[in-house]
């Protein structure tokens, strides 16, 4: 599937922050230096700025569409926006920064292949960049870089600059960051955002929108072990489909190949991958994120739900789970009260039992004296499931140890979830080959 | 050493199509609003895809308001046929008729009529969901729009009581009277619908492309002159080579200047635009929010 001549390549990435941090305007820096505001658009962030009697162009205003939000001058949801370089386009999650949306947060994130984190130069590493670093981390987002904006208020100082990198340096190994960059910019200015700053001569990496197109992100999906969720069985029912049934999905890890052998969880039957096709075309492998129709060789009952992995490297099967979670409702989590769990295509009920510790988003500190799990609260959770659930460690994989939790009355999405793998890893049952 | 990488527009084909299944899977009754407009005409494609080589397994859904573009209609027809797909039609006309959709003295668009129009065919075919082909770049109030996004038992949207949507994972949980509005296009921009349908060589109605139209001026954009809108009595019938890049009602959706005669011509002339798209569409210029106030009251 990649006979394109065309290469451009989607990166997503998140920012967090507060009016006063310059987020918005190294946004609309960069909405605007690559030409993707539009005249309209403009026209019409002009009018309100004259409205509100202010003379400056506010560009929240490009991203905070709500009235409440304008009203309030905040953003309280994630704002998606769009812009493209020549060499790749960009989704920006644009997310609020304190701590009552949290939950904002971690929504940007969950789909952020890099966290840009804002630091005010004169002000330095604050809570609120701890917060955005810590859960960027805790969503598994792997490529992070740190701007350190409004240098030109601290005379493009290179020792600020170290200063302030060494102290996020220092929390550094308490998150699990795998690639992190620092970036001195003024976003104001325009220093180091889409052009190379003539003002910070000692600084010689790359500006920030260069950063943006060259960071190295197909690796960002697991491409080892194989997993597909079923998410719909295709049966064609014409003449020349006869016997046409495909098995349609979104492969969230490794690839799939013809003729591979697969085993079929959780019944553990196993087959082989007799096809794999997309629209009018059959490929010989697919990989993850690919959204493929898969038929297998053998006709084994497979539904909604199955899952198709690769056998020498068998997820987890357990009904016991081990997960950090964020809360995201203002219902507080009861435990031993059933909720459902969304796990893939896998709807089922689930009851906490236990929560482990919660997260002072202010401190990073772990708490285990507070028990309770509220709204934008972030800890560590057990729980059973009524059924087992077949996955991966979030670590392992974002896409498999990923799970959301509704609330069984009303339907409300209240808390999202990250596996962890289980304590004592249930033994994985031996499957033997069934005869067909 | 191989490469697993997707473009741009594999990336997006490949979510929107996750987005349809789920649709699929965890709806009783789902339909596809499929007006013959470019976005839907992205949907459909999309749809075929997904569940290939089995047929779209929901009907679609268009609301006529009676002022659409003849050409428009054709088309949409003409789709539906070829892929052998079920549509229903449902008109404003009729819904003014029968007393649901209530017209206003002096509103010359029915922008506002086709929602009741649209909320009475929900109930009539009693839909779950409702995929639609609306795009978070198009509009500020549609940037914090969900995949899917939950409409109440009168079809309103709560943009402050929406569900967080994390990963891939969609909650299409809804009571009966609720229904689901689903947005599998909600990460496109309109470059690039533009660039699919060219890489997928998709046909368009012909009012996309350059086409000789008479037209007058009127609050600053090019408005096509038919029966329905005839020119005022100081305004001067022009006869231009316009094209439309957004459809809606017939009365307000303005045409420009244009020699753009294929879809090359078409990205060209995208990528060097300075104004959006729904900058040709007065009925979004009303107020800062008036598309927020429309989609509150059931608008797509």
């Amino acid at each position: 599937m990649s006979t394109e001549t065309d290469r451009i390549e989607l990166l997503r990435f998140t920012t967090a922050g507060s009016v006063d941090d310059g987020k918005s305007t190294l946004i609309g820096r960069l909405l605007h230096d690559s030409k993707s505001i539009f005249e309209d658009q403009w026209e019409s962030l002009q009018r309100s700025a004259d409205l509100a009697g202010g003379a400056e162009v506010n560009l929240a205003n490009l991203t905070d569409g709500l009235r409440s939000e304008r009203e309030q001058g905040i953003t309280i949801d994630v704002a998606y926006r769009y812009f493209a370089s020549p060499r790749r386009k960009f989704i920006i999650a644009d997310t609020p920064g304190h701590v009552q949306y949290t939950r904002n947060m971690v929504t940007g994130a969950s789909t952020a292949n890099m966290a840009l984190v804002l630091i005010d130069a004169r002000n330095g590493v604050v809570e609120q960049s701890k917060r955005h670093a810590y859960i960027s981390s805790l969503l598994g987002i792997p490529h992070m870089v740190v701007c350190i904006n409004k240098m030109d208020l601290v005379d493009y100082s290179e020792e600020r600059f170290r200063e302030i990198r060494e102290h996020f340096h220092s929390f550094i190994p308490r998150l699990d960051i795998r690639d992190i960059t620092f970036i001195p910019i003024s976003a104001l200015k325009g220093d180091n955002v889409v052009e190379s700053s003539k003002e910070m001569p000692w600084y010689h990496g790359p500006t920030l929108l260069g950063h943006l197109e060259d960071v190295y992100i197909a690796s960002d999906w697991n491409l080892k072990d194989f997993r597909m969720p079923v998410q719909y069985v295709v049966r064609p029912l014409r003449d020349e489909y006869h016997d046409f049934r495909g098995f349609a999905g979104q492969i969230n890890g490794g690839v799939a190949k013809k003729g591979m052998e697969v085993a079929v969880l959780p019944s553990g039957k196993r087959s082989r991958i007799k096809s794999i096709h997309f629209h009018e075309e059959t490929f010989g492998e697919a990989f993850a994120p690919q959204s493929v129709v898969i038929q297998l060789e053998d006709d084994i009952d497979i539904s909604r739900g199955d899952i198709l992995v690769s056998p020498d490297n068998l997820p987890y099967t357990t009904q016991d789970h081990d997960a950090n979670i964020c809360w995201m409702h203002e219902e507080p989590l009861a435990l031993g009260r059933k909720y459902l769990i969304k796990h893939g295509p896998n709807l089922t009920k689930v009851m906490f039992r236990e929560v482990v510790n919660t997260i002072d988003v202010e401190t990073l500190e772990e708490q285990d004296f507070n028990k309770g799990m509220g709204l934008n609260d972030i800890g560590r959770v057990k729980f059973k499931t009524m059924v087992p659930l077949v996955y991966d460690a979030y670590k392992k994989n974002r896409n498999f140890g990923n799970f959301i939790i509704i609330d069984e009355a009303t339907n409300a999405t209240v808390a999202a979830g990250m596996l962890r793998s289980p304590e004592k890893p249930a033994p994985v049952p031996e499957h033997r080959d069934y005869e067909i | 050493m191989k490469s697993y990488k997707q473009t741009h527009l594999q990336y997006l084909e490949t979510e929107s199509i996750h987005v349809m299944r789920e649709v699929a899977a965890q709806f009783e009754r789902p339909c596809l609003m499929f007006s013959g407009g470019k976005d839907s005409v992205v949907m459909l494609r999309l749809a075929e895809k997904a569940f290939y080589p089995a047929r779209i397994p929901f009907p679609l859904l268009n609301v006529d308001t009676g002022h659409n573009f003849p050409e428009l209609n054709n088309f949409r027809d003409k789709r539906a046929e070829e892929l052998g797909a079920k549509l229903i039609v449902r008109t404003v006309e009729d819904a003014i008729e029968k007393g649901i959709a209530v017209p206003v003295k002096g509103e010359l668009s029915r922008n506002r009529l086709q929602i009741p129009t649209l909320l009475a065919a929900i109930e009539e075919f009693e839909f779950d969901a409702a995929l639609g082909g609306a795009r978070r770049d198009e509009e500020k109030a549609r940037a914090k729009e969900r995949f899917f996004s939950m409409r109440d038992e009168f079809g309103q949207w709560d943009p402050k009581n929406q569900r967080p949507e994390l990963w891939n994972l969609y909650n299409g949980r809804v009571t009966p009277g609720q229904h689901m509005r689903v947005f599998p296009l909600s990460n496109w921009t309109e470059m690039d619908i533009w660039e699919y349908i060219g890489q997928e060589k998709l046909e368009l109605p012909s009012i996309y492309y350059s086409h000789e139209r008479q037209v007058v001026r009127r609050g600053g954009q090019w408005l096509p002159v038919n029966d329905l809108q005839p020119p005022k009595e100081n305004e001067e019938v022009q006869t231009l080579n316009v094209r439309v890049r957004t459809i809606g009602d017939i009365m307000t959706t303005g045409c420009f200047e244009s020699d753009a005669t294929d879809i090359h011509d078409i990205i060209a002339e995208v990528s060097a635009a300075r104004v959006t798209e729904r900058g040709g569409r007065a009925d979004d210029k009303v107020s800062e929010t008036s598309m927020e106030d429309r989609k509150k009251e059931g608008y797509f």
